[in-house]
């Protein structure tokens, strides 16, 4: 505050205004200031908002088209002379039969004009190198359909998948493409014999190096068997630290020692964590690699402090007049928390864990590192058999180069998502529901 | 015996162990005056006593086999090959090895494998069998003794609630110091192979060098034989990818964080604030994929645009550093925005009273009290989001590049330390190669980095609380 001055008189009008005058003077100003101000904050929560709804939109806009495999129409005939066949009755003549063979004999009748080797290669590549195993299946399921002719929808190659579904929209992608097998692609959807259905191969598959085959269920199964492992270590684990450290531990350097390892480990980069995999437990144990089971027990140590923390909170929340209580009508500590501590605070203990779990199953680097990127097309059975996980997954195919796998790609993080989202709605809905307030 | 259906069996036998001691001290509570009353303890707690007895030991006892067999097979294995096999360096031993384990699972191994082979796989595949076998007698006779001598000591007097209880607090204890464990564990294995890459590279050659390209080649005369393991080019990218996210993410985090504290609707923040966070949980590699396949095409597509507007002869590379950090920031954000909400909301409402008192508006009120007292708060959140820039690793081995580059501009392609050491680790590698031990020197690197960042951070953090409450 300025003082007015004395023996300035009149000259300056500054000196003859009132305080509130001046204030009155600058509150224009500090009104647009703070105007500016709270618009700042809207912008930066906008910012984020948008980012978030840019996401979604990119992914599921580029992934929704995967949940949808062209399928095309093709007259094959299921002869046992095409099939080389000699005794229907043997399976396994059935099983090792020619059936490439006969759906390339269909294109064949259905493009009679083809007839360059070259162009005939081509020609056999507009059916996915799958679809004679989908023939194979349907005449193991049904032996009658031998020595008939019937109209077979198999699945398309990538290419031409990722064609009839961009076709739709402006330009179509057609890649590698000539004219010709442009032309053929027009030809058979003119003919009303191509179609989009449900891709069921991308929910019951594994991985393979061909889009329209790959599927995710290996790598569903994989990160499955790990989350199984990592639960069933991290969460008694975690519970039980959390327990010594709020109800147990004496105020000392060796519990000071264990709470700082516990919150510096919480920080700690995850990929540490797979190099501490990869040292100890594939190096020195020598533990197979790319398994579940070593993957589940990285995923613990990285776990756990999320779970302790959370769990301590747990325990914290439980009033100690419970405990009191039961001390006094003389439970052992033993008993205290056991019998109440424990289930009072379980919900508390389950949310936490939920949430590890989740932070678990979108983890990607630490996997890396023992191991579980490798091309594996069998789905696991186990946690002892290799596999990958569904992060991982999405990362191999990230790197591959076949535009189909964008897609796919896209609609594996849908499906990761989905996952997430579920379980930590779950976690909300476990606290809200079983939220006690004391 | 496989090792699954041994644990099965530990179980049943743990569950029988239980069964048992729980009623033997009923037995023997039964056959005197007063009942249960003369039991020291709960029949519960004798049956726990058998149990743990039982099971305890034993599957301490399978966990240390199961750890050890394998090296201890290795050397039986070793002292039965032919003199000159044997006598074979370290690394090509341990390819004899490996096929000499494939060969014993029946996997393809070359054409013809020599005769020594198929026989040292007849006398692994030997060996492996009795190791399982010696394994299950000593675990399961372990388990069968130690809790009949656990059920023979039973009686009225033994105190065994007293002993459960100290057992509780025993395994309590174990599990607690997992912890120490980990740490340690990390300590070791980064330092351990750490030590052996500065065998090969001084570490000042490490710390100092102007240049990466760790490829080694195998033969001596070979073009770029000495690779070149010096770790600024990587520590520069680092940085220059962290920065950019903190520039995308400390002013958003923060805005957000003091809105939605100070200004928003109690309705508002309650449906803002979770779907920021939502953010927060969506995986790196989805994060990732989005800066490789989206942003890095936009930030190239509109750098090829206002260059060409501007007229300037530059371009933007398409795994540049802008894009991997632009993402990385959006990733931060909600972290930056917790961390600052929480500080903030613990800014005594009387220091807000006394300046609005004072005629100061919200905004002036905020940058002229609030933050102030709040800051070293902030700044501990924001060192602790530095960490995390600094240890992602998906985000940038998808969406930056692999080029060691020396340079500060963004829209370059630089390099990161954790792209390195991924790119270093995956697929196969030999432990005796710099190539690989670099990767973990990075690693021990990359965690004494982040442990320094937490420790100040929290420090801090701890210290600003102290105040208030």
């Amino acid at each position: 505050m300025n003082k007015p001055s004395s023996h300035d008189t009149g000259a300056n009008v500054e000196n003859t205004m009132s305080t509130i005058d001046k204030v009155n003077r600058n509150l224009a100003k500090r009104y647009r200031k703070e105007k500016t101000f709270r618009a700042m904050g809207i912008a930066s929560i906008a910012f984020g908002l948008l980012c978030l709804v840019v996401l979604f939109t990119d992914i599921i806009g580029k992934g929704h088209s995967a949940f949808l495999q062209t399928y095309i129409k093709l007259h094959v005939d299921l002869s046992t002379e095409m099939l080389y066949i000699d005794d229907p009755s043997d399976p396994h003549q059935i099983a090792a039969a020619d059936y490439q063979g006969a759906l390339k004999e269909a294109l064949k009748e259905r493009f009679p004009e083809v007839t360059d080797r070259r162009q005939k290669r081509n020609l056999y590549g507009i059916v996915s190198n799958g679809a004679g195993f989908q023939l194979r299946q349907m005449v193991e399921e049904n032996p009658a359909l031998l020595n008939t002719q019937l109209d077979v929808w198999v699945a398309a190659d990538d290419d031409y998948d990722t064609y009839y579904k961009s076709r739709g929209e402006g330009e179509a992608y057609t890649g590698r493409f000539n004219e010709e097998q442009i032309s053929w692609i027009e030809a058979l959807i003119a003919d009303g014999a191509v179609k989009k259905r449900f891709n069921t191969t991308f929910f019951t598959a594994g991985d393979s190096r061909e889009p329209e085959q790959a599927g995710i269920r290996g790598a569903m199964m994989g990160s499955l068997f790990t989350l199984l492992v990592t639960l069933a270590l991290s969460f008694p684990i975690g519970v039980a630290a959390a327990v010594y450290l709020e109800e147990y531990a004496p105020k000392n350097r060796f519990t000071d020692f264990i709470e700082v390892n516990i919150n510096n480990l919480a920080a700690v980069p995850s990929i540490i964590f797979g190099l501490l995999g990869l040292a100890i437990f594939i190096n020195f144990m020598e533990m197979p690699r790319s398994v579940p089971l070593v993957g589940g027990f990285v995923l613990t140590l990285m776990t756990l402090p999320t779970i302790i923390i959370s769990s301590r909170a747990a325990i914290q929340a439980v009033p100690p007049s419970i405990r009191e209580a039961a001390m006094g009508i003389g439970a052992s500590k033993m008993q205290v928390i056991l019998h109440h501590v424990l289930p009072l605070a379980l919900p508390g203990m389950l949310t936490g864990t939920i949430i590890g779990m989740a932070q678990a199953l979108g983890e990607t680097a630490p996997l890396l590192m023992i191991g579980m990127v490798a091309f594996i097309v069998d789905i696991p059975g186990g946690i002892t058999d290799p596999a990958t996980a569904l992060p991982v997954q999405i990362f191999l195919w990230a790197d591959s180069p076949e535009r189909a796998f964008v897609e796919r790609t896209s609609a594996a993080i849908m499906v990761l998502l989905g996952f997430l989202i579920l379980m930590n709605t779950l976690a909300v809905w476990l606290r809200k529901r079983l939220e006690r307030r004391w | 015996m496989s090792t699954s259906s041994l644990f099965v069996t530990l179980a049943v036998l743990i569950a029988v162990a239980y069964v048992l001691g729980r009623g033997r001290s009923m037995a023997l509570a039964d056959h005197s005056q007063r009942g249960f009353r003369n039991l020291n303890s709960l029949p519960f707690y004798y049956g726990m006593l058998t149990a743990l007895w039982c099971g305890i030991p034993s599957l301490l006892l399978v966990a240390l086999w199961l750890m050890l067999d394998g090296n201890a097979i290795d050397q039986l294995l070793i002292a039965q090959l032919p003199g000159e096999v044997a006598a074979l360096s370290h690394a090509e031993l341990g390819l004899v090895l490996n096929n000499i384990k494939n060969l014993a699972l029946g996997n393809m191994v070359g054409a013809n494998p020599e005769p020594y082979m198929v026989e040292a796989a007849s006398t692994l595949t030997a060996l492996q069998r009795s190791s399982q076998m010696a394994m299950t007698v000593a675990a399961i006779s372990v388990a069968m003794v130690l809790s009949i001598i656990a059920w023979l000591r039973i009686n009225p007097q033994q105190k065994a609630r007293l002993q459960v209880e100290t057992a509780f607090k025993v395994i309590l204890l174990a599990c607690a110091s997992l912890a120490i464990l980990t740490t340690i564990g990390i300590v070791f294995s980064v330092i351990f192979e750490s030590l052996q890459f500065f065998k090969t590279v001084p570490v000042s050659d490490f710390l100092f060098g102007l240049q990466w390209s760790p490829q080694m080649a195998i033969r001596a005369d070979q073009v770029g034989s000495s690779g070149a393991f010096g770790v600024i080019p990587l520590f520069v990218g680092t940085l220059l990818i962290s920065l950019i996210a903190m520039i995308v993410a400390v002013p958003a985090g923060l805005m957000s964080a003091i809105y939605l504290s100070e200004y928003a609707s109690s309705r508002v923040r309650s449906m803002v604030k979770p779907a920021l966070e939502v953010l927060a949980g969506i995986p790196t590699v989805v994060y990732g994929f989005f800066a490789a396949l989206t942003v890095a095409p936009f930030v190239r597509d509109s750098g090829v645009w206002a260059f060409e507007f501007l007229g300037l002869p530059m371009q933007i590379s398409s795994e540049s550093a802008l894009a991997a950090g632009l993402v990385m920031g959006i990733m931060i954000i909600p972290f930056v925005s917790s961390l600052s909400d929480d500080v903030i909301t613990a800014v005594p409402q009387s220091m807000r009273d006394g300046s609005l008192g004072l005629g100061a508006t919200k905004s002036e009120t905020i940058k002229q009290v609030v933050i102030p007292a709040a800051l070293p708060g902030i700044v501990g959140g924001i060192l602790l989001a530095v960490s995390r820039a600094i240890g992602e690793t998906m985000i940038v081995v998808m969406a930056a590049g692999l080029a060691a580059n020396l340079t500060a501009n963004p829209l370059d392609t630089v390099t990161t330390v954790t792209v390195q050491i991924v790119t270093l680790l995956v697929g196969d590698q030999e432990f005796d190669s710099p190539k690989t031990l670099s990767a973990f020197a990075l690693g021990l690197v990359l965690f004494v980095v982040t442990l320094a960042l937490n420790y100040v951070a929290l420090h801090v953090v701890r210290k600003y609380r102290e105040q208030y409450e």
